[in-house]
């Protein structure tokens, strides 16, 4: 009787390898994960352009200096700057001259050139200390004796408008990581169910020797779990290079319109590590869900 | 009836029935009833045979012992306790208790005969340094010991279904129910895997085989239970 154990002395794994069942999972698993990073990516850089929005309309005061017969609106949009920089609050002045308030307005007149007698109003933009700005009228108290008249923007009307844009569009993005989550484990739960379905034999004969439940669905949670590792991080590492990419395409274009921009800031880059173990944990627990009610199901 | 060194273990005292059946119904679905009225008993440590033609519910029996199917009527007992009262998470310890040769022997394709017959041990937690010894002993009993480290798809019927018997006995079960388990190997090979099944019974193991081999029932004093069109015919002994 011959009293040799097996050669092998490694435990043999109880599922079978996928022979390539699981790439299709695989496939969608990093696409779907590749498109929640992207909006991931997107949420973030909308989150901050939208703080940088509100912090700039929060930040800053523009005052007109309307045109008056027989004034040199330049010199008094310099002079009520150099007035205005001395009260308390105030961080910075720039007085914008006629030739950029013509372009600030070419939008809407054109950039032919304007007639020299068209009362184009001069702008003083202030830069205000946001936590700790000019008493409200104080600019206006400063300049009531000027022998030119003035209007003073302090942004407050559209910065409800702007926030409700910023927040829209920070829960568009939230919204849209949310459902290619919510994607991503329901391709999972299914896939996990089929590839139960085409391992069954496994499933039985271990449940037919005394296996616990947890046992055989910690099985098909492993498998998962690494699966969902892998499609997460493959599709997070290119979701980041294809940010990376918009981000310089956005930067090189110095603005223009058609071309996204995307700025991220260092929080950023936790976004791919934790997608791919989101991505993990969603396809162990998807698993582990299905794998445990088709149990269920069936040894009742 | 003379004695003979195959027979089983003259009945001990039976402190425990293994398995009672008190009118057994069942059907699959809503079909018609596959198992009517069944009654018997099977005391802790006996041997007996399970007879009857193809369709006469065999298999349908034996997964309602080892619970791989519901009774739609009557009442199963199973080691004293009420098996349609067993809560889902008592059927593991129930089933390492059962040890089961299926007729398509259910052979793990992806796993060595070793690692399948190491199974039942494997999923009980025990370390492979405790169990491969005795699995490769086992394995050389039953005519397999040149052949632990080959797949299922590269065996013979015969030999497959001795790798499913060393599986199903491995954990030296309480009960342990056969499906034809010699359906598929010569006279001799059946011979000595009876002669296993008599010595799992003589350490106090509850057997109950079925066959259609009537060579193989008279070669044992052992009970027989017949079954047709899924009632039990007789309980009789097999001179």
């Amino acid at each position: 009787m011959s009293k040799t154990p097996s050669k092998s002395q490694r435990v043999a794994p109880l599922l079978p390898p996928d022979s390539g069942r699981d790439r299709p999972l695989f496939a969608v698993a990093a696409i779907l994960v590749f498109l929640a990073c992207l909006s991931a990516f997107g949420a973030a850089g909308a989150w901050r352009a939208a703080d940088g929005w509100t912090d700039q309309l929060t930040a800053e005061i523009t005052v007109q200096i309307l045109p008056g017969e027989d004034r040199d609106a330049d010199a008094d949009a310099v002079a009520a700057a150099e007035a205005i920089a001395r009260l308390p609050g105030v961080e910075g002045v720039t007085a914008l001259d006629r030739a950029e308030a013509e372009r600030l307005v070419s939008p809407w007149l054109g950039t032919a050139d304007l007639p020299e007698d068209l009362p184009v109003p001069r702008l003083v933009a202030v830069q205000v200390n946001a936590d700790n700005p000019p008493a409200t009228g104080a600019i206006e108290a400063l300049l009531a004796d000027e022998p030119y008249e003035i209007l003073v923007d302090d942004h407050q009307r559209w910065e409800d408008a702007v926030q409700r844009a910023a927040n829209a569009v920070r829960y568009f993005a939230l919204g849209l990581v949310l459902l290619l989550t919510v994607a991503a484990a329901a391709v999972v739960a299914f896939a996990a169910r089929a590839s139960l379905a085409a391992r069954w034999d496994v499933a039985e004969a271990l449940h037919l020797v005394g296996a616990q439940d947890r046992y055989i669905t910690g099985l098909f949670q492993e498998r998962f779990f690494f699966l969902g590792l892998k499609s997460g991080l493959t599709g997070s590492i290119a979701a980041a290079l294809a940010a990376l990419g918009l981000a310089q395409a956005g930067a090189a274009s110095g603005g223009l319109f058609f071309v996204p921009t995307l700025e991220l800031g260092w929080s950023a880059l936790a976004i791919p590590p934790l997608a791919a173990l989101i991505a993990a944990l969603i396809a162990a627990l998807a698993a582990r869900t299905a794998v445990s009610s088709d149990l269920k199901a069936r040894w009742s | 009836m003379s004695s003979h060194p195959n027979d089983p273990a003259p009945s001990a005292p039976a402190f425990e029935t293994a398995v009672r059946f008190d009118s057994v119904g069942m059907r699959y679905g809503r079909g018609p009833e596959v198992l009517s009225d069944l009654s018997f008993e099977l005391p802790s440590g006996s041997f007996h045979f399970l007879t009857g033609p193809s369709g006469a519910g065999k298999s349908s029996l034996l997964r309602l012992i080892y619970r791989a199917e519901r009774p739609s009527r009557g009442l199963i007992n199973l080691f004293g306790r009420d098996a349609s009262l067993l809560p889902r998470e008592a059927l593991p310890a129930l089933r390492r208790r059962i040890g089961v040769v299926f007729q398509d022997f259910r052979l793990l394709d992806h796993l060595t005969v070793f690692d399948n017959v190491a199974l039942p041990l494997r999923v009980a937690g025990q370390a492979r340094s405790s169990y491969a010894e005795d699995v490769a002993e086992l394995l050389a009993w039953v005519g397999l010991g040149e052949r632990m480290d080959a797949f299922p798809s590269t065996l013979s019927g015969g030999e497959q279904q001795r790798a499913a018997i060393a599986r199903a006995v491995i954990s030296k079960p309480d009960l342990l129910i056969a499906d034809e388990p010699t359906g598929n190997v010569d006279p001799e090979m059946a011979r000595r895997l009876l002669r296993l099944f008599v010595e799992l019974n003589r350490l106090g193991a509850t057997i109950l085989m079925a066959t259609h081999d009537l060579t193989l029932v008279n070669s044992l004093k052992a009970p027989v239970l017949e079954l047709s069109e899924g009632r039990l015919v007789g309980q009789a002994r097999v001179a």
